[in-house]
């Protein structure tokens, strides 16, 4: 199977701009290896699903090549493509009971004896007992699972998943990203899935590609993205960063140091994705999670070194495993930070002074011509 | 008052059952007429029971022939409406095209017209075209008429049906023609259905438009018609409770076959 390439998926300068002139992709270049986990990432409207449809032939590119391995598929109808869909709404045929509903693309392709795969497969997705039921007789997730039978069984080189845990609940949602990792892990078969949710996004693929209005913003791991985001999207469509406006002062070897208000904050210059020339602004980005809270009046016991910035709590929300708080400082409003309650500071209430520091290596820096708040609403937008 | 609470209890029942009542009371007369031996020629009051009707169908001269006309019409009418208008009905919900919404609108204006009106226009339309009024002028208003009724009925339908359907049953190696005849057509076959016996029922009893556009050629309502002048068969009766009894076999056969298709399932 590692030789093997007959599943990679690639798509050169691929675009899709419709008669009314809306351009859903912009010309686009991607490579999906052969056996990977691939997650196309972002807000509705953002072309990620255009992609996947041209990839199975529902839509006809613009311009562009589509390759499955080695074979140029472009022209090709859906139905000679050796790609299948697993749809958002299942599209389970409703006339027909789950047997016949798996056994639809193996019939199609004039296999005669279906019997023995169907039962098979149905087991793989225990669904054994429910043949001869009706697809309105199932559950969600039984519908659900019914349509990655119904694609899996043709044995696709590719197989596409089309936000395919949408309409299920939270809990349900967890359970099937789990099954549908082991299945694709079982099975070896590249799947290319669409969603907007970057959990469900960063569990489950090994490559994600982050897009934004018909262009692919960023693309790696799901680590190499949360940690090192290279545009103020990414940054804020993947969990949440604070990000600081600053002035570049004079650069020391591999590291930049900035100025922010008052004080100085030191960024590794490999982490810095913006050009940065001395007296040009950046934004500093950094996690959340990542930064300390200090009570102003323990200021000296922080080590030397670290990235500090002084401010005022002005709310503590308490969930748990953490706590929340947003605090004001001149450089910046409303910056986040999230404590694990570990040792809990009583003083460490709303109008307290304090001092945030974090160390320089968790920081990254962006163009600061970009919009600071890009892909913020779209994910309140779709949490709600 | 156990009365009025056992009223209060069943009063929804009870009101169903008058309404039923009201809409096969009219059946029931004319089942019961049809076993009734008259003197004279009007089959009106009640003498004694006879199934001599019953024995002898065909007994009064010219019914036959055109009850078995009226089938045929009805039959070719409904073939000619459910084709076209099931076209129609897919181009109207699939297609953007010019004049898309015109024909939307015009295609309900047939069901609105006073059937009258139509009915004399189409006669005028005939005779400048110098067409011989007849079984086929016949048939081509009947289709007319028929027609819109079977493309509301299948437009709903295909209307309501989700398109990725077709695109899953594409994306699993059916091509257009197995797409359309695995997928398409198998959901979008109730509304035909249903268009289909709209079209024979509206045939087979239309006498306005008929009557118009006939000619010399007599049809079954337009022979009920003509004999109502002079004297009614019993024989009317037989034909009109044989056409309930089969509608009836018609809709118990159906409900049989749902309620198999549940129980099996369950």
């Amino acid at each position: 199977m590692t030789t093997d390439n007959s599943g990679d998926v690639r798509l050169s300068g691929i675009s899709k701009t419709y008669d009314n002139g809306f351009t859903a992709v912009h010309p686009l270049d991607l490579t999906v290896p052969q056996g990977s986990f691939f997650a196309l990432l972002g807000a509705s409207g953002c072309g990620k699903t255009t992609t996947l449809r041209m990839i199975a032939g529902l839509e006809e590119p613009s311009t562009g090549t589509v390759h499955l391995g080695d074979q140029d598929v472009t022209l090709l109808p859906p139905y000679k493509r050796p790609v299948n869909t697993v749809f958002q709404s299942y599209a389970l045929f409703p006339h027909l009971d789950i047997f016949e509903n798996v056994a639809f693309g193996l019939r199609r392709r004039g296999i005669k004896s279906v019997k023995k795969q169907v039962e098979e497969m149905l087991e793989l997705v225990q669904l054994g007992e429910q043949a001869r039921k009706k697809p309105h007789q199932l559950s969600g997730g039984q519908q659900q699972r019914v349509a990655v039978a119904r694609a899996l069984i043709n044995h696709p080189k590719v197989l596409l998943l089309d936000e395919p845990l949408g309409a299920l609940d939270l809990k349900l949602r967890r359970q099937m990203q789990l099954e549908l990792k082991r299945i694709q892990t079982e099975v070896g078969i590249t799947f290319v899935h669409v969603t907007h949710d970057q959990e469900e996004a960063m569990t489950m693929a090994d490559t994600v590609a982050v897009m934004n209005a018909g262009r692919v913003e960023q693309l790696g791991a799901p680590s190499d993205l949360y940690e090192n985001p290279r545009t103020t999207f990414v940054a804020n469509f993947l969990g949440t960063s604070n990000l600081i406006e600053a002035e570049v002062g004079t650069g020391n070897g591999d590291d930049l140091v900035l100025k922010a208000g008052g004080g100085k904050l030191i960024l590794p210059r490999a982490r810095c994705s913006a050009p940065a020339t001395a007296g040009g602004k950046v934004l500093v980005g950094i996690r959340p999670e990542k930064i300390a809270l200090t009570h102003a009046d323990d200021a000296g016991t922080i080590p030397e070194g670290r990235n500090r910035l002084t401010g005022r709590i002005a709310d503590a929300s308490f969930i748990g495993v953490s706590t929340q708080y947003v605090i004001d400082s001149p450089v910046c409003d409303e910056l986040a930070v999230y404590v694990q309650n570990v040792e809990r500071d009583g003083r460490l209430v709303p109008g307290a002074e304090v001092v945030l520091h974090w160390s320089p290596a968790h920081t990254f820096g962006l163009d600061a011509t970009q919009d600071i708040d890009a892909g913020v609403e779209t994910v309140e937008e779709e949490a709600a | 008052m156990p009365f009025v609470t056992w009223l209060k209890r069943h009063l929804v029942v009870i009101a169903g059952l008058f309404t039923l009542a009201y809409l096969l009371l009219p059946n029931i007369v004319v089942t019961v007429f049809s076993f009734n031996k008259p003197k004279g020629r009007f089959n009106y009051q009640w003498q004694q029971f006879s199934t001599d009707a019953w024995k002898d169908p065909c007994g009064v001269a010219d019914m036959c022939g055109s009850l078995s006309l009226s089938l045929q019409i009805a039959f070719w009418a409904t073939v000619g409406a459910t084709l076209l208008g099931t076209m129609i009905a897919f181009a109207l919900v699939r297609y953007r095209f010019r004049a898309r919404s015109a024909v939307n609108s015009l295609i309900f204006l047939p069901m609105a017209m006073p059937e009258v009106v139509m009915a004399a226009s189409l006669l005028t339309l005939f005779l400048n075209m110098g067409a011989r009024l007849g079984f086929w002028t016949i048939l081509i208003a009947h289709i007319m008429f028929c027609l819109s009724f079977v493309v509301v009925a299948v437009k709903a339908r295909v209307m309501s049906m989700d398109p990725r359907l077709e695109e899953a049953a594409r994306d699993l190696y059916a091509g257009p023609v197995q797409t359309f005849l695995r997928v398409t057509l198998p959901i979008a076959a109730p509304g035909i259905a249903a268009g289909a016996l709209l079209s024979f029922a509206l045939s087979f009893d239309d006498f306005i438009i008929t009557n118009f556009n006939a000619g010399s050629t007599v049809t079954f309502p337009m022979f009920v018609w003509g004999s109502a002048q002079r004297g009614t068969p019993v024989q009317i009766n037989v034909i009109g409770t044989a056409m309930f009894l089969v509608a009836v076999l018609f809709v118990l056969v159906s409900m049989l076959i749902t309620n198999r298709r549940n129980s099996q399932k369950a």
